[in-house]
């Protein structure tokens, strides 16, 4: 027993989470089985970015076998409310388009029925009808009030401004030598965990209680959001996370809309019904982080000091304003300095409303946004002032013994030692040589960068800081919010034994490992000893709203909160060993399974003889003494609600990083490769060590994919372009190299374990130093993430001469536009041929690919096509008009192609005419305008498929009405149909 | 291959980790479906069900294999393992899974199974891999929490373990 640590915390011990999940034996939501009668559902998505929805006819997907509901806006609208939105704005926002879609991928419909297999099926026989409006991408074009806006109520698609001031950065601008600044466009990612989202949900009608199963990570404040949008008390819904969640990084946040969505489902069906998010689904409509475009200046002396920052910060949370949103743009504020000593500060925050998905929590949350512009700022200051961005970071830091250090903004940072972990870094990561091997390989002729960052990583979310949105007289009003209360209950069984519930709802990061360590060094017991259950029942179980798993807060707060609740039972059982073995309470120890008087280890009890005690032979133990379970929550008194000039403490702990990074970009294909990668931590006292480096490995390979290849790509008409794996590109391991890690501890005074958050800094720091090491390389000013080949190109090699002849289709603010004309020969005569047009049976003949015409009106024809444009198939419903009728000689016909692949517009007029040999000739001309993924496609791709697929059409016509058609053509349709 | 009729339910049978198994699928249900939601065997993941992200990989006929591109009815006669039949006996861990436990080359767990199916199939034909081997060969494989550094470790480990004393499974 002597052999025993004194402390398993700070020991890489093997996780308790790992054999189950190495046999195949996880509980992941899909994993569990569902009750008999559960029904299965599937959504209906916006193929538009922004459109009028002007019907929606469900019949024929209702009457299909096996659907038992299918359920529009109205159906939700009448059985739920508008979830509640975060700042003060007449707008509302429904997990379902309520008469206007708003982004590519926002729910329409839901199919309910018995198998996910039947609900896609009836998916493809609801027909909708839409009005595409005008799309708006562009943040800083919803900033212009003449441009069209998403919610009728705003007036504009500015949802939120505030402007802050803090010190007196007037003064220091007017003071200071040197202004220095950038603008970055910081685009869209978001970390896309392998597990999508899943739920359960059942309604209990003789109760009004929902009960729903989800893979939801919390925060936990947005059970108050869904429980009021279902318009039931808290307490009527009953939310559950399974055992295992394969990943969420932040994402698994944004499931909650759908919780209400499919909550209303059970309701409406009277059965428990079951989603499971497909891939597809996810990338176009989970959730993202915001993309952002901020403008930020600084004041600076001569020697790189810099005295006062100005930020202006344009936030773009898609088309709704979600929950938390708008708190990406604020889990900043009180740190805006970053890692350096700026007490002077200017800032203006406009949040925006475009037409794509919805932003929310994201690994890093509003860190990368913030760090991309200050670090971008700290080499731009160095290049102007002709100074090295080493010493100008090392000019600005946070001196040592600073702290706690207060921000300008309002936040405490905690502890630390800046300029220690600084120069560590720069010595044991070998900056000197990173150095010369840079010099060597300019000097033969590569292209070579080096790139620095410094960051203060903030952990432990002040629930009050997204109030900071608010002014101080609406806060006023509404009332306080602050605080981070987290929450840990430890209980002893009849046999002894120690079980632990923590609210902490993991996705993967060990938390049940870790909790078992720090039970087991409070109660001087193994870790194998100790059972951690770590899923949550809102119903049964202790939580609060800042319970989850977010800002990093484990290890920092809900560690603690164990550490302190083992406290409780400890001091419990001691007293009662006291009486046992007759000395006082405070010389009892816990060590080895056994508390023991201390000095005279003999004079001991079994630890589970004890603990056994309050269930056995209460008579014993006095009543306050009764040590059977106990539930701490603590909150730290640190996290102050916002002040009234503003400032506000956003985050509990700050940890410090410092990376620096070499690489090389290839001349000829202008790919970036990282030869070398530092990053120093200090994230406080480190529990285990192996853990802290998996955080640190995988947040970086975020930031990598960040950095180079990932982007949520949308066409300037709001086609969302990266909806599948093979165009959203996560690197693998061929594209992430192992980082260098250096740590230094300076423990947090703030936590009970002196831990601080480690798993979201390489998400803040990465992507920008990889950035200043390419604008090293290449020596320019401004760029942009994703650092892809093609935009580096142009910085590498001379513009390209445009090809000549054959123009293709030009890119219009729609997408491609194509156009075209031709002739075809039939054998019929022109009133003949005229009658065939108008005729739904002879349409549904001749249309390439047709499915079905469905004839509206005598000029109105609804048709399902199956189309292939290169090596992309796809299922989409025309709507085509006749007008200009001219019988028996012209028609126009226009029309909409909507799919899930794309949309397109288009007109197109025919002229018949006598031929001389009694047939008819048939002549055409057609312009169309193609949008969504499909346009992505080489134009020329495109429109040769369109002079394809429109040739069939006049083809199968004529061969309908008789006239002669190429063989090569026919056999071409026969293979087609076959 | 036997003539298949959409609208109809078909026997399925093949080989899973080294028994006979059998249950009816339509034709279009993806193996993926029918190995989770017939046979109750949840350890093959569902990641993307477009074959790019791995998770969903098994083994068919010796060969690694996309379970969420290949239809169930496609596996009839086949020999198929998957991520429960690694593990030599309940309790016990394989040396690959015992190396992935140690070097914490598994957060969450769930591309996991997919990993260890690729990796179990190639260290079976390339006993003495380069890190830069493993690179490419993971290179079909997406995971999204550990930044991949640790499974290399795992993998390169559980190599070197293999050629001292090569009992597999």
């Amino acid at each position: 027993m002597s052999e025993l640590p004194t402390s398993w915390c700070g020991q890489s011990v093997e996780r308790v989470e790992d054999a189950a999940l190495l046999t195949g034996r996880g509980r992941f939501i899909d994993d569990l089985g569902v009750k008999p009668g559960t029904l299965h559902a599937a959504i209906l998505r916006s193929p538009h970015a922004h459109a009028k929805i002007l019907a929606i006819d469900t019949d024929a997907a209702r009457q299909l076998p096996g659907v038992a509901a299918v359920l529009t806006a109205d159906d939700i609208m009448a059985m739920s409310a508008s979830l509640v939105v975060g700042v003060k704005a007449p707008i509302e926002c429904w997990p379902i388009a309520t008469g206007r879609v708003r982004y590519v991928g926002e729910p329409v419909a839901v199919v309910v029925a018995a198998s996910r297999y039947v609900a896609e099926d009836a998916l493809d026989l609801i027909a909708v009808d839409y009005e595409p409006l005008p799309a708006i991408v562009d943040p800083l074009a919803a900033l212009d009030p003449a441009q069209p806006v998403l919610h009728d109520g705003l007036g504009g698609n500015i949802a939120s401004e505030r402007s802050f001031r803090y010190g007196e950065p007037e003064r220091a601008f007017a003071e200071s030598a040197r202004r220095v600044s950038v603008t970055i466009h910081y685009p869209r990612n978001s970390c896309t965990p392998i597990e999508t989202y899943g739920l359960v949900a059942e309604y209990d009608a003789s109760e009004d209680a929902y009960d729903v199963l989800a893979n939801f990570m919390g925060p936990f404040s947005l059970h108050a959001v869904m429980a009021r949008a279902l318009k039931v008390p808290g307490n009527r819904l009953r939310l559950r996370t399974p055992p295992d969640s394969g990943g969420s990084f932040g994402v698994k946040q944004g499931l909650f809309p759908y919780i209400v969505l499919m909550a209303v489902a059970a309701r409406a069906t009277g059965r428990p019904v079951k989603w499971i998010e497909d891939r597809l689904e996810h990338l176009a409509a989970s959730v993202s982080a915001t993309n952002r475009v901020t403008t930020l200046r600084a004041a600076v002396d001569a020697d790189g000091r810099v005295r006062a920052l100005d930020w202006d910060q344009v936030e773009d949370v898609g088309a709704h304003i979600r929950a938390p949103e708008p708190a990406t743009l604020y889990r900043m504020h009180g740190n805006l300095n970053g890692a350096y000593d700026i007490q002077n500060m200017m800032v203006r925050n406009r949040v925006v409303l475009t037409n794509k998905a919805p932003t929310g929590l994201n690994r890093g949350f509003g860190g990368p946004q913030v760090y991309y512009a200050l670090e971008r700022l700290m080499q731009r200051i160095a290049i102007e002032l002709d100074l090295d961005p080493v010493d100008v970071i090392r000019t600005n830091l946070i001196p040592s013994g600073a702290f706690p250090y207060r921000t300008a903004t309002g936040a405490t940072l905690d502890s630390g030692d800046y300029p220690l972990a600084f120069e560590t870094a720069l010595r044991d990561g070998g900056f000197a040589e990173l150095r010369a091997r840079q010099a060597q390989a300019r000097a033969q002729g590569r292209l070579y960068g080096i790139g620095c960052t410094a960051a203060v990583e903030p952990s432990v979310s002040n629930m009050g800081y997204i109030t900071t949105v608010l002014t101080p007289e609406e806060r006023r009003k509404a009332g306080p919010k602050n605080g981070a209360q987290a929450t840990a209950t430890v209980a002893l069984d009849p046999l002894g034994s120690v079980s632990v519930h923590v609210a902490s709802v993991p996705q993967g990061q060990g938390h049940r490992t870790v909790l078992a360590q720090i039970v087991a060094d409070a109660l001087g017991l193994k870790p194998s000893d100790i059972r951690v259950i770590t899923e949550l029942d809102t119903a049964r179980d202790a939580w609060s709203i800042a319970s989850g798993n977010y800002s990093s807060r484990f290890a920092a707060a809900v560690g603690g909160a164990a550490h302190l609740a083992a406290g409780k039972i400890k001091a419990k059982l001691a007293s009662i060993a006291a009486a046992q073995l007759n000395v006082a309470a405070n010389a009892i120890e816990f060590v080895g399974g056994r508390a023991r008087a201390q000095g005279n280890p003999d004079n001991s009890v079994a630890f589970s003889r004890l603990a056994a005690t309050s269930h056995w032979s209460p008579s014993l133990v006095p009543e306050e003494n009764h040590a059977l379970r106990e539930t701490v929550f603590w909150s730290p008194p640190e996290l102050a609600p916002p002040t009234d000039e503003d400032g506000i403490n956003s985050s509990l702990c700050h940890g410090f990083i410092f990376d620096f990074c070499g690489v090389e970009i290839d001349r000829v294909t202008g790919a970036v490769r990282i030869d070398k990668y530092v990053t120093m931590h200090d994230c406080g006292r480190i529990l285990h060590p192996g853990m802290v480096a998996g955080q640190i490995t995988g947040g970086f390979a975020h930031a990598v994919g960040a950095a180079l290849y990932e982007e949520y790509a949308y066409g300037a008409d709001g086609s969302f372009l990266t909806g599948t794996f093979a165009d959203y590109l996560v690197p693998t391991a061929m594209e992430i190299p192992s980082p260098v890690i250096l740590h230094i501890e300076t423990p947090s005074p703030y936590t009970p374990l002196g831990a601080k958050g480690v798993g979201e800094g390489n998400c803040m720091s990465t992507p920008v130093c990889l950035a200043n090491a390419v604008a090293d390389a290449l020596g320019v000013a401004a760029i942009d993430l994703p650092l892809t080949p093609a935009k580096l190109g142009i910085h590498i090699h001379p513009a390209e001469h445009a090809p000549a002849a054959q123009p293709a289709p030009a890119k219009t603010s729609k997408g491609r536009a194509l156009h075209g004309s031709g002739q075809a020969q039939a054998a019929a005569a022109p009133a003949d041929v005229w009658r065939m047009l108008l005729d739904p049976r002879t349409l549904e003949a001749i249309i390439p690919g047709c499915h079905g015409v469905e004839k509206i009106s005598d000029t109105h024809f609804r048709a399902d096509v199956t189309l292939g444009v290169g090596p992309v198939t796809g299922r989409y419903r025309a709507d085509i008009k006749l007008s200009d009728l001219d019988a028996p000689r012209a028609v126009t016909l226009s029309g909409i192609v909507t799919g899930a692949l794309g949309d397109a517009q288009g007109a197109g007029r025919i002229t018949l005419s006598p031929a001389d040999n009694g047939g008819t000739l048939l002549t055409y001309d057609y312009e169309a305008e193609i949008g969504g993924k499909v346009a992505s496609i080489g134009g020329r791709l495109l429109g040769g498929a369109a002079k394809v697929v429109i040739g069939q059409f006049f083809a199968a016509l004529a061969r309908h009405s008789g006239g002669p058609a190429s063989p090569g053509l026919l056999a071409r349709l026969f293979g087609r149909r076959a | 291959m036997p003539r298949l009729s959409a609208d109809r339910r078909h026997r399925v049978r093949f080989t899973l980790n080294g028994r006979a198994v059998e249950a009816d699928a339509e034709p279009r249900m993806l193996l993926t479906d029918f190995l989770r939601h017939e046979l109750g065997q949840t350890g093959t993941h569902v990641g993307c069900e477009h074959g790019v992200c791995g998770a969903c990989t098994i083994e068919i006929d010796g060969m690694p294999a996309r379970a969420c591109l290949t239809l169930a009815v496609q596996a009839d006669g086949a020999t198929i393992r998957t991520v429960e039949g690694l593990a030599p006996r309940p309790g016990r861990l394989s040396v690959l899974q015992e190396a992935f436990r140690r070097h914490h080359a598994l957060q969450c767990g769930f591309c996991t199974a997919g990993i260890l199916m690729s990796l179990d199939t190639y260290l079976r034909s390339h006993a003495a891999p380069s890190e830069t081997d493993l690179r490419e060969f993971l290179g079909g494989h997406l995971c999204r929490c550990t930044g991949y550094t640790p499974i290399l470790a795992a993998a390169l480990d559980a190599a070197k373990l293999l050629r001292e004393a090569p009992v597999h499974a």
